[in-house]
């Protein structure tokens, strides 16, 4: 065996670059609840926790045979550098997709003014990029995006939620928040909004309230950043038209084919007014040089050569059925008190736990039980919603989901039962969470990675 | 696998178990990865695997010499998967099914370190049916009183902190324990010893168990939690701890002393609180510590001079050496 010069006595911290990490890595720590996430990729675990699309209703083999053709036939355009705005031709395709939501050239959508991105992410990160200072404030919805959340925090920007009800965000509240801001001497750069399914509430601001936020809005000269994956996976009819269709200027609007074709190839867009569609693009450069031509290429094909129609059609059913199984299932199930949202359209059900009971500290109980949801803290940028769980209903089976809830529903009533066995023991708070124990409030990790179905 | 080793004279191939199940999966994950690159960085060859249904038609069809168990948690360390190792004939580097499940348990195993004469913080343990049964005002006012506080809750088992929370009143109690009862059913509830934090690492390379360097352990914060524990740059480790001659070397013995009193074998780390009178106290041992990049198995065997792969190559040929001479 070899000796080796033992290791000095000054100690360690295993790294080395501590004191040089910018300020926005602050806080970036292993996160107990995200270790957890990993059990729930395994099969056994019924996993409610993902926000994955199903991706087996999706014509596997003739999408194969596109993307073979892709490289044999536009190999020397798609395995070749672009350019950072994204080809000519998918944003000519996201303009038609645009259409059927009623962004059109009539309200000045053109391909002009689409830049394409790395999924719906990086678009998110451009706006931020473009928009935020350190400290600036930016208004989004209570519970919000957790993807969201993380380009936020990345920028430095103070998140200031305004509260949803079953119509999407509330105009009182919203109004109240920007004069609250206001008061404090800020300034809101943007409102962060998902008004069509949202994720993860699964509640649409309502075509009444669409004009008054944009009134609002408008009258506070607050940009309205609105997020739009999900509108095309509507259950009932047509979705409200975007906010981007009731206005030009004023909305910036990113969109992806994440949920609707496949996640897999990061392909998502926004739609901006001309002089920030310029400046996005030279940060899109500075940032990723331009967006992988294969994937584009893949996104266009589909586009112009297979039913992309009629597939979204397919996920409509496909997670109706889902959706219906899910509520159906919570209605029998669920121990009293519980509550939750009745989504139209998208992959996500919101639920509210009985009083006293904590989705986070539950997770384990949970995912020993084989089940596996995100619990609301994750979507809350100051640590609450921990009465909160956010349930997706796109992935699993219907079967699985039944199977998902009644697992679910025995873990609550443990739990219930536990909490309400130490509610009266010597401490005053027995039905607490447990946050006195809680050194740091963390943001953002409360929430699986990408992977996780 | 591939390979050959009919002789002995040739390596032997390894599979290394990780993944599994339990609340530090991500945990035993990234152990068996740093298993892996430390193997392979001697030249070994060796194979990283989860335990799952696929585990038993590969051992099967094609055992490998040894296996090395980065799992953390039940599947790991509770000496079940031991026990269908030992099924398969298949050796593995460690202490085996029995000694294992007595490891795992806490309360089982701070009674044995007692009964040997090891000091070990006193405790008490409680399925939560308990606390329906007999009311739970009484029981935790009764245990405060007894042990006194600050207050130590954990689960029964498991490991990485997960479900753990110091009480320093009272009134933090009822939450700790619905916390601790969320990773498991019964909760070891302790006196909180005052001092440093130490790791202790035996391990047994061919002339009996061996204690490593004690490594100390001081988290930023003053908690050693899930992130203090995983976060490089959160916690500063001492390698070795800052301690007097004299109780290093009482310190050493004592993580020797639990070794052997559990029955363990091969390797083992022993985690211990140095109190301010230099008085080590046993709080437990683990069967199958973690080996990440932050883990405080490789720390020590670092801190000793030695090289993680040679350590773990002669382990394994050591297991495998074991089944040999059984067979």
């Amino acid at each position: 065996m070899t000796h080796h010069q033992p290791a000095p006595r000054s100690g360690t911290t295993l790294d080395d670059y501590t004191d040089r990490y910018a300020d926005r890595v602050r806080g970036m720590t292993a996160s107990e609840i995200r270790a957890l996430f990993a059990v729930a990729s395994r099969p056994e675990v019924v996993s409610m926790a993902g926000g994955s699309p199903y991706l087996a209703a999706l014509p596997l083999d003739a999408v194969g045979d596109m993307l073979g053709r892709i490289g044999a036939e536009q190999g020397l355009t798609a395995l070749q550098y672009g350019i950072g705005q994204g080809t000519l031709e998918l944003r000519e395709r996201i303009c038609d997709v645009m259409t059927l939501s009623g962004i059109d050239a009539a309200c000045g959508a053109s391909p002009e003014d689409v830049v394409v991105t790395v999924g719906g992410q990086q678009a998110l990160d451009l706006v931020a990029r473009l928009f935020v200072d350190p400290g600036d404030v930016v208004l989004a919805e209570g519970p919000t995006y957790v993807g969201a959340l993380g380009v936020f925090q990345a920028a430095q920007a103070r998140v200031v939620h305004v509260a949803m009800d079953a119509d999407g965000l509330v105009p009182e509240a919203l109004e109240e928040a920007i004069a609250a801001v206001t008061r404090a001497g800020r300034r809101a750069k943007f409102l962060y909004t998902i008004p069509t399914f949202q994720n993860p509430a699964g509640v649409t601001l309502s075509e009444q309230r669409r004009e008054r936020i944009l009134d609002i809005c408008e009258r506070a000269g607050l940009l309205v950043v609105e997020d739009d994956p999900y509108s095309q996976l509507s259950f009932d009819g047509d979705a409200p038209a975007p906010l981007r269709a009731r206005r030009r200027d004023g909305v910036i609007y990113l969109s992806t084919f994440s949920k609707t074709f496949a996640p897999g190839l990061r392909v998502g867009w926004i739609l901006a007014p001309h002089a920030v569609r310029d400046k996005l693009v030279i940060v899109s450069e500075a940032n990723i040089l331009c967006p992988s031509a294969f994937a584009q290429s893949a996104v266009t094909q589909y586009l112009t050569t297979m039913p992309w129609r009629e597939q979204i059609k397919v996920y409509r059913e496909v997670y109706r059925e889902r959706r219906d199984t899910l509520l159906a299932s919570l209605a029998d199930l669920m121990p009293a008190g519980t509550s939750w949202t009745r989504p139209q359209g998208g992959l996500f059900v919101w639920a509210t736990l009985p009083e006293g009971l904590d989705a986070k500290a539950m997770m384990p109980r949970a995912l020993a039980a084989r089940v596996a949801y995100v619990p609301g803290t994750g979507f809350y940028a100051d640590g609450t919603g921990r009465n909160h769980m956010r349930l997706n209903y796109s992935y699993p089976s219907p079967e699985l989901i039944q199977e998902g809830v009644r697992r679910l529903a025995g873990v609550m009533e443990q739990e219930i039962a536990l909490r309400s066995l130490f509610s009266g023991a010597s401490g005053r708070d027995g039905t607490g969470s447990g946050s006195g124990r809680r050194r740091r409030e963390r943001t953002g990790f409360d929430a699986p990675g990408p992977d996780l179905a | 696998m591939t390979g050959a080793s009919e002789t002995g004279a040739t390596e032997p191939r390894v599979l290394i178990l990780a993944g599994g199940l339990s609340y530090e999966r991500d945990v035993s994950l990234r152990s068996g990865r740093r298993v892996l690159d430390a193997l392979r960085s001697v030249g070994h060859d060796a194979e990283l695997r989860d335990a799952d249904v696929c585990l038993l038609p590969a051992l099967q069809a094609d055992p490998p010499d040894a296996v090395i168990i980065a799992l953390h948690g039940a599947t790991g360390e509770d000496g079940s998967l031991r026990g269908v190792l030992d099924l398969y004939d298949v050796p593995y580097v460690g202490c085996d099914a029995r000694a294992a499940r007595l490891a795992w348990d806490k309360p089982s195993a701070k009674a044995v370190l007692r009964e040997a004469g090891i000091p070990t913080p006193d405790w008490v343990a409680l399925p939560h049916d308990r606390f329906s049964e007999l009311g739970a005002v009484a029981i935790l006012d009764r245990i405060a009183d007894r042990l006194g506080l600050p207050l130590m809750v954990k689960p029964a088992q498991g490991g990485s902190g997960l479900g753990s929370a110091v009480v320093r009143q009272i009134s933090e109690l009822p939450p700790a324990m619905v916390g601790c009862f969320a990773y498991h059913s019964t909760a070891l509830v302790e006196r909180y010893v005052c001092g440093a934090d130490v790791a202790v690492s035996v391990i047994d390379l061919g002339d009996g168990p061996q204690a490593l360097p004690a490594v100390e352990i001081v988290p930023s914060n003053g908690v050693y939690d899930y992130a203090a524990r995983y976060t490089a740059g959160l916690t500063t480790w001492h390698a070795p701890a800052r301690l007097p001659e004299e109780v290093a070397a009482r310190v050493a013995e004592t993580a020797l002393a639990a070794h052997t009193a559990l029955g363990l074998r091969d390797l083992s780390r022993v985690d211990l609180i140095v109190d301010e009178q230099g008085q080590p106290h046993v709080l437990e041992a683990n069967v199958a510590p973690g080996m990440t990049e932050t883990s405080l198995l490789p720390l020590a065997v670092q801190a000793a001079g030695l090289d993680f792969g040679k350590v773990l190559a002669t382990l394994v040929s050591r297991a495998a050496a074991r089944a040999r001479s059984a067979a």
